[in-house]
């Protein structure tokens, strides 16, 4: 199989993910608004949690993987993990869009204000920041191979700043609410609202997954193409 | 290689004192940007000592900012970077010397400011506090211009550096910025430096992190 038809083999095989992870995450509201219980102290303004919270885990792992993966690619020079890391960092962008703007929403009813400075909050605003510096450096450069460099390098720092961003501000003032899953203790969450949650969180994580694969048959595609060309000149 | 990376620092430096041109700039935009502040401010609702700590750390690390993106512009005149390259010098000790100089930078604009920030907000300053905010000023340039360094040399080459080069830094500024604002309030109300002992180690972290990446990434930004 050529180079171009792998590629296109990607796109497909993204095309088809990301349809079964928007069916999915469908299917998931629907059980998160008629069968999962109300929320005892915040009502019906709770059910966004179920979209908010998987957005979120999404973002920070299209933003982890861009940082390991820049890490190899430094190390390894491989041009496919350039493109996967554009391709992850492209669908973070949109998802961590999606949990800056669920966010506010939930927040407004709950704390009272559509926007906090909190750690959690600032954290994902600035791995918008970094997104989006990361595509304006990727369009300035016109050298494949110094875009890849370049972009490696900030996906790396960018890597180890949210983590001291989130310190930071969280010894400066946090509002968010205490984790109710991830803690030593085990989950506080009641049982239905765990499985609605986890279900969400396995069909965000197939949304990332289809987007990103996807995005990166796009660029193999754009990529075996430009092969072609500069074969046949 | 400390000797090759002072070497570097101080070839930048005497340039830059030579000209002067740079210094002189930057100075006079970190004066003109306090000023700024003090008529950014409405004094019948926010003393001008409880803005003092903003301002002096807005003007400082925007000014740094500015000048961070001359550690490897002004080496692309005349391919001077290729002399560089092509020297028998460690790409790590490139970085160092980068570095050390734009710290230099970012200090002597701090040296300015502070004084003049003392002048300007009618801030009662004791001994004890300036020594704390000197070392916390040290503290928070210390990261900060090692990032800096790193993306100074990324953006060089590019056309739209001046634009790219904050939008890439500014980010890196949230930590040091929330601890030194932090800790230079405390001090200036007269809080003994060991009460702002964790953010002095917050942002030691800081440094450590972000030299040691830099010293690791940096090399391979220079390939050809």
């Amino acid at each position: 199989m050529s180079n171009l038809e792998q590629a296109r083999a990607l796109v497909k095989r993204g095309q088809v993910m990301t349809v079964i992870a928007v069916t999915a995450i469908a299917l998931c509201a629907v059980r998160a608004l008629l069968f999962t219980p109300v929320e005892r102290f915040q009502g019906p303004a709770q059910k966004i949690f179920y979209l908010h919270v998987p957005a979120a885990w999404s973002a920070f792992l299209a933003f982890g993987l861009v940082g390991i993966v820049s890490g190899l690619y430094l190390w390894l020079d491989d041009r496919r993990l350039d493109l996967f890391a554009e391709a992850s960092a492209e669908t973070g962008t949109i998802l961590t869009a999606i949990v800056l703007i669920t966010g506010p929403i939930w927040g407004k009813p709950i704390w009272g204000a559509w926007w906090v400075w909190d750690a959690r909050l600032t954290s994902t605003l600035f791995l918008f920041f970094i997104f989006i510096g990361y595509h304006s450096l990727r369009a300035a450069v016109h050298d494949p191979q110094d875009r890849a460099r370049f972009s490696a390098v900030l996906g790396i720092l960018g890597a180890m700043l949210i983590p001291f961003i989130h310190l930071t501000v969280y010894l400066f003032r946090t509002q968010h609410p205490m984790p109710v899953v991830a803690r030593p203790e085990g989950p506080t969450l009641p049982g239905v609202m765990l499985l609605t949650l986890l279900l969400s969180l396995g069909a965000f994580t197939l949304l990332y997954l289809g987007w990103t694969t996807l995005r990166y048959g796009i660029g193999r595609v754009r990529e075996a193409r430009e092969e072609l060309h500069d074969a046949t000149a | 290689m400390i000797r090759l990376a002072l070497t570097i620092a101080a070839k930048d430096l005497r340039a830059e004192l030579r000209s002067r041109t740079a210094l002189v700039t930057a100075l006079a935009f970190a004066a003109l940007v306090l000023v700024l502040f003090e008529f950014a401010r409405d004094p019948t609702r926010l003393t001008a000592a409880l803005l003092a700590p903003s301002a002096v750390w807005i003007t400082g690390t925007f000014a740094a900012t500015l000048t961070l993106g001359r550690a490897f512009s002004t080496e692309q005149d005349h391919h001077a970077m290729d002399g560089l390259l092509l020297a028998p010098v460690p790409r790590e000790a490139i970085f160092i010397g980068k570095w050390l100089g734009a710290l230099a930078f970012a200090l002597a604009i701090d040296v300015l400011i502070v004084p003049l920030a003392v002048l300007f907000f009618n801030l009662r300053m004791t001994a004890e506090a300036l020594a704390g905010i000197a070392l916390v000023l040290v503290l928070a340039k210390v990261g900060f211009t090692a990032v800096g360094t790193v993306f100074s040399a990324l953006v060089a080459k590019l056309r739209s550096k001046e634009l790219l080069l904050p939008l890439l830094v500014l980010p890196f500024l949230v930590p040091p910025l929330i601890g030194g604002v932090q800790a230079t309030a405390r001090l200036l109300d007269g809080q003994p430096l060991s009460d702002v002992s964790g953010w002095l180690r917050l942002l030691l972290a800081y440094d450590l992190v972000f030299v040691v990446g830099g010293l690791l990434v940096f090399p391979r930004l220079l390939d050809e």
